[in-house]
């Protein structure tokens, strides 16, 4: 049996065009134990370690999902040129800080990097890697931001708390609030720039 | 010439003012938290009259921070007088405790940069889901508001008389219905208008609905098209 769930389950994983969840795969088998589903899930797991092909078996975004080995990567690239993946450096900023300090708003994100977001956190949002999360009840109804599920699959995270910590600078223990003087004002206009893409373009 | 493109490029490695800082404070290898203010602030205005001369538009950013630079270094050469509030503390914390921040992004940048990121280095076997209906852009037309209105009277006309009655409904808000709503299209990408009033609705639950779809199109969290031929109405996330 126990055979028979490990297989079907592979098939599963093989189709799904996203992770696949725990609650999915129960559904389709019928809701079996969890205990059974992931006793499988950790065989496949070790079946694709042993045979070390192409793909490994790896919990993202709250599931389950079939990937490529990176050392492939080149060779994939070749065959379907795909739109490239990794961010600019000023998207990177902007997106680790709204990944570590979720749920912030724009002008907290802007504190921390000292520069407009707007055009970044556009392309964000197009990207869909940072969605809105609601509006914070302070003047000016500013816009709430944090991370979606795709920010997860992009980075291959299972959850948030598996965001990496930057240790090397925990020590220096910084106080969470940064002192009120140090506003930047926001250029005029700046909410209607395009979005803002080329790292090299940047001020 | 050589000089000239060298120049350039340091410009343009620095992505805002506290990035200069941090470059700063490394290459003269000082503690955050002790900063030579004075070596820094010229050396940062050195920067900033460099890039200048390179015509390159200085972005106001980096003309605040010199400001803040320029006055923390003027009131560490002040006498502290006992009777000031805060007199104690040191005035360059107000850019040490930013920069200290600055810092450990940046190095949760490298971090989550140095992941397996997919679509780069691992990858799977439906890559892009198709971004919304641009395949056939022209068969969708972006609705106006009267005809959302149009179809949420058609949809309250067609709920049955005795849910028109029902008083005890549970109350959703329309923060709550939102969430929801982003919920399926987490799912599914899209949505037609009527799918979201189905199963057993109530009028409450129909305006709270209709009031969420309005808020998120003001939001910008979703585009709403209208397919030419059959009429459907369809929600995309944005």
């Amino acid at each position: 049996m126990t055979q028979e769930i490990k297989y079907i389950l592979e098939s599963l994983l093989f189709v799904a065009s996203e992770p696949l969840s725990m609650e999915r795969m129960k559904k389709v088998l019928d809701n079996s134990e969890t205990r059974l589903i992931r006793e499988a899930l950790n065989t496949l797991s070790e079946e694709y370690e042993a045979r070390g092909g192409a793909f490994f078996l790896k919990e993202v975004a709250g599931g389950y999902q079939i990937r490529t080995r990176p050392e492939y990567s080149p060779w994939i690239k070749r065959l379907i040129q795909p739109a490239p993946a990794r961010l600019s450096k000023a998207a990177m900023e902007t997106l680790a800080i709204i990944a570590y300090k979720q749920p912030i708003i724009r002008n907290d994100i802007e504190h921390i990097r000292g520069v407009d977001c707007g055009g970044i956190l556009r392309m964000l949002m197009e990207k869909k890697i940072i969605r809105v999360l609601g509006r914070k009840a302070i003047p000016g109804r500013p816009l709430i931001y944090g991370t979606t599920r795709q920010f997860l699959e992009l980075f291959e995270l299972k959850d948030l708390t598996e965001l990496p910590t930057p240790e090397e600078v925990e020590a220096l223990e910084a106080p969470k609030e940064i002192p009120e003087q140090l506003t930047f004002p926001e250029p005029e206009g700046a909410a209607s720039n395009p979005p803002e893409i080329d790292p090299t373009k940047k001020a | 010439m050589s000089e000239d493109v060298y120049r350039v490029r340091l410009a343009d490695i620095f992505e805002g003012p506290m990035d200069l800082l941090v470059f700063l404070i490394k290459k003269n290898e000082v503690n955050i938290y002790d900063i030579p203010i004075a070596l820094i602030t010229d050396q940062y205005l050195e920067y900033l009259n460099m890039m200048r001369e390179m015509n390159i538009d200085v972005a106001g950013d980096f003309i605040v921070m010199a400001a803040t630079l320029t006055h923390i270094k003027s009131r560490m050469l002040l006498p502290v007088h006992e009777e000031v509030e805060d007199a104690d503390e040191d005035p360059r914390l107000e850019i040490a405790r930013p920069l200290s921040e600055y810092i450990r992004i940046k190095e949760a940048v490298e971090k989550l940069g140095s992941r397996s990121i997919l679509g780069e280095d691992t990858f799977v076997r439906c890559p892009g889901k198709g971004d919304e209906p641009s395949e056939s852009p022209e068969e969708w037309v972006q609705v106006d508001l009267f005809e959302l209105i149009e179809a949420f009277q058609r949809i309250l006309k067609n709920i049955s008389p005795e849910q028109r009655v029902d008083l005890t409904a549970d109350r959703i808000s329309v923060k709550d219905r939102i969430s929801e709503i982003v919920n399926i299209l987490e799912e599914r990408e899209s949505v037609t208008f009527d799918a979201l009033f189905e199963g057993g609705v109530n009028r409450g639950m129909i305006v709270v609905t209709f009031l969420a779809i309005l808020e998120m199109v003001r939001l910008a969290l979703i585009r709403i098209y209208q397919q030419t031929e059959t009429g459907i109405i369809r929600i995309f996330y944005q």
